[in-house]
């Protein structure tokens, strides 16, 4: 198994051509001038991203018009993702993907996702937890859902979504099933968020029109851990810029006639921060690997070590940029906030730990 | 003969070998010795020195087809430092005279070897030795003290590191050879440990002499062949494929499940933290043996020793709050003379006070981190103040 740890050369060929067109795409300076625009999200990055590379596609079977790829392939685009902080809904249509995969007859859908017709998200809190955290708070006309019902009125509220912004498509569970809504018949509002680089929002549904995709939320769950699985692979890549942004720093830096870097104070704390990155580079393969009951065990692992590492990483590049790591015009807080944020969705690093706990039989009491 | 580079080949030539060497029916030595002649004893070695020039990733197929067959191994455990340290310096800059007379026995398990390197005065800064070594005729003289030596008290050879030149500057003034720890002058005494038991020794060295011919690399290059034999202490310290919960992580698991009344609320959320620390090392240990199969080294090698460290002590000290009153025993402090470190066996007192050395032994985790820190981030080396001055006038 441990072969399935390291990269594959179709890997490291997707990860340049991603990382080629977010470097003459997505420089810090426009993702930060995005920042403040009404657009937070960069939808000629996507379309790009989406159909040009095909990541919106990953997942999708060939015969669908995707590229049949596995979390694998779609972890190396998302640290990549995670290295340049970019403005792109890749996350959320991974986690609709995934979804859309495991319900019978979504193959129309899953078709216009590959095209890049269009987008899909999952309507639910950013900060839910896999196989936990359904707090109903929308309600279905007909109840009792039954089979085939196209027409269904979805009424309520959804708070802090990711990547629904951008998207056409909304799966809304809602009433313990799952309909299909289009996003033009809900009110979205975008939230002033932590993160500025995945802006969250709150969906307002008033009975709107849904398609019934399937009775039950098992298929839910799977796919909120194949979501989580791969945002480890984003943290991994947001520590690894860090690190190697404030390793450049503090060998240019210079104070009381050394350069910053060769201070053991500093040097120490960045060689404990590459050992934490070189691990989770390792968990972050294993989670998207991992099948069967391993993969719950293995995703709760990554979750746990990559969310911790990310936030530790863009905080060491904040404070060990010094002054200029506070300021506005320097990257470091576009990381810091993405990490932070990040370390929150599909709960925390500590949630992960009482999660595994009970997958490895270590109860609390 | 063309080249065997895959597994299949492999398994077949061992099949072959144990079809004219039964385990069974062979002495222990004479079956160890033949594995050794036939070229499947370290595989990544040369041809006529128990190898093949194969890929190190390929040992351990011949590991598991020698162990599936019941042969005798050759106590790895117990020979470690000949095959870790003293083997690959040999290999590098032996004479063929000397690769002839000392590897063979080294991997059969026959000689036991040591390393004479750490002093009193010198730890972590190892060019700094004192230990001298005087040209007389064909011999050399040697006078001096070394320290923390696992397994003096029972090598018949050790690798030396010593102080030819005091007049030049520290890393340029030092001579590599191999001392048999049966010369007169050679005195061994043990050195107990925090724990009450003696794994290391102290050497003293009362005017050995050491042939000229037991020199490994040229005079005054001690310090290139001494980087020779650490580089490769710390190559097998990283990797390995150990299961989940293996190692002191186990131990703490097996009490937290079997023994309800050891739950403390507190303290679990520290549990499962360094579960999953204990988790991430061993993945990264699986992923650098895939890396180093695939022919693909990796710096995660030197983080290892460090990571492996930090998690034991860690562990270990909450083993004992765990256990509360139990914590306040301990097993026995009776001076003993094991041969291998045994975390497993023992109370949870020797494991927390064992595992202190482990930051220290083989490295510190603060040299460690400045090796890190230096030769894989790039940033700048200590300030040496000693870098110029000849070794004789340092302050010491």
């Amino acid at each position: 198994m441990s072969e399935e740890l390291l990269y594959s050369e179709p890997e490291d060929e997707l990860r340049a051509a991603v990382a080629d067109l977010l470097g003459a795409r997505a420089p810090w300076t426009e993702v930060l001038a995005r920042t403040e625009t009404a657009e937070p999200y960069d939808a000629d990055l996507w379309k790009a991203l989406g159909t040009g590379i095909g990541a919106a596609g990953l997942l999708v079977p060939e015969e669908l018009g995707g590229a049949g790829a596995s979390l694998r392939e779609a972890a190396v685009v998302a640290e990549e993702l995670g290295k340049a902080v970019a403005p792109v809904p890749f996350l959320g249509s991974l986690g609709a993907t995934a979804l859309l995969l495991a319900l019978p007859g979504c193959d129309a859908w899953l078709r216009r996702i590959a095209s890049g017709e269009q987008t899909a998200a999952v309507a639910i809190p950013f900060s839910t937890l896999p196989g936990n955290g359904r707090r109903n708070t929308v309600s279905v006309t007909p109840w009792p859902p039954k089979e085939g019902i196209t027409d269904a009125r979805l009424t309520g509220r959804v708070t802090g979504v990711a990547d629904a912004l951008p998207a056409d498509l909304l799966i809304v569970p809602a009433d313990g099933s799952l309909y299909a809504v289009q996003a033009a018949d809900v009110t979205r509002t975008a939230v002033t968020s932590l993160d500025m680089t995945r802006v969250l929002c709150d969906i307002e549904l008033d009975d709107a029109p849904g398609e019934l995709l399937a009775i039950g939320y098992s298929a839910l769950d799977d796919a909120l851990t194949a979501t989580a699985a791969v945002l480890a692979s984003e943290q991994l890549g947001l520590a690894e810029r860090c690190l190697a942004m404030t390793v450049e720093y503090v060998k240019t830096r210079h104070q009381f006639g050394r350069a910053v870097g060769s201070y053991q104070g500093l040097k120490h704390r960045l060689a404990q921060l590459w050992v934490q990155i070189a691990q989770a580079r390792a968990v972050a393969r294993h989670a998207v690997s991992a099948t069967g009951d391993e993969r719950a065990i293995a995703v709760a692992v990554a979750q746990a070590h990559c969310s911790t590492v990310a936030v530790l990483a863009a905080e060491e590049c904040v404070q060990m940029h010094g002054g200029i790591g506070f300021t506005w015009e320097h990257p470091a807080h576009l990381y810091l906030k993405r990490a932070k944020s990040t370390s929150l969705a599909f709960g925390t690093a500590a949630r992960h730990r009482a999660r595994l706990a009970e997958l490895v039989a270590l109860p609390p009491s | 003969m063309p080249p065997l580079t895959t597994q299949h080949d492999l398994e077949n030539q061992i099949h072959d070998f144990l079809a004219a060497h039964d385990p069974s029916a062979t002495d222990p030595l004479d079956f160890l010795r033949a594995r050794f002649d036939a070229g499947l004893a370290w595989l990544h070695y040369p041809p006529g020195l128990g190898g093949q020039s194969l890929p190190r990733g390929l040992q351990p197929v011949a590991e598991q087809a020698f162990a599936a067959a019941g042969a005798p191994d050759n106590n790895p455990r117990r020979i470690g430092i000949g095959l870790g340290m003293a083997a690959p310096t040999i290999l590098a800059f032996g004479t063929d005279e000397q690769k002839e007379r000392w590897l063979r026995p080294l991997w059969c398990g026959e000689e036991v070897w040591c390393q004479l390197f750490s002093e009193p005065g010198a730890g972590s800064d190892l060019a700094a030795l004192a230990t001298r070594a005087v040209r007389d005729g064909d011999d050399w003289v040697v006078t001096g003290q070394k320290v923390w030596t696992s397994m003096a008290h029972e090598a018949r050879w050790a690798i030396l590191v010593t102080r030819t030149d005091p007049d030049v500057p520290k890393h340029q003034g030092m001579t590599y050879f191999v001392l048999d720890m049966t010369a007169p002058g050679v005195e061994v005494r043990p050195l107990r440990q925090i724990t009450g038991e003696a794994e290391f020794n102290e050497v003293f060295l009362t005017g050995v002499r050491v042939p000229d011919a037991h020199r490994l690399g040229a005079v005054g290059d001690g310090w290139r062949v001494a980087q020779t034999t650490l580089m490769n202490e710390r190559v097998a310290i990283g990797g390995g494929a150990a299961p989940r919960e293996a190692g002191m992580i186990g131990i703490l698991a097996e009490a937290w499940r079997t023994r309800p009344e050891v739950r403390e609320p507190a303290l679990h959320d520290r549990l499962m933290t360094l579960w999953v620390a204990a988790e991430a090392a061993r993945l990264t240990g699986l992923r650098l043996s895939a890396q180093l199969a695939a022919g693909q080294p990796g710096p995660e090698g030197s983080a290892a020793k460090y990571a492996f460290a930090t998690l034991n002590q860690q562990l270990s000290g909450l083993e004992l709050e765990l256990l509360g009153e139990e914590g306040l025993r301990y097993d026995d402090w009776t001076m003993r003379r094991p041969d291998t470190v045994d975390f497993v066996g023992r109370s949870p007192g020797y494991r927390y006070l064992r595992a202190k050395g482990n930051s220290i032994e083989g490295g510190t985790s603060e040299i460690l981190l400045n090796i890190i820190a230096e030769r894989v981030l790039g940033l700048p080396g200590e300030i040496r103040a000693d870098k110029d001055v000849a070794w004789k006038d340092l302050p010491r």
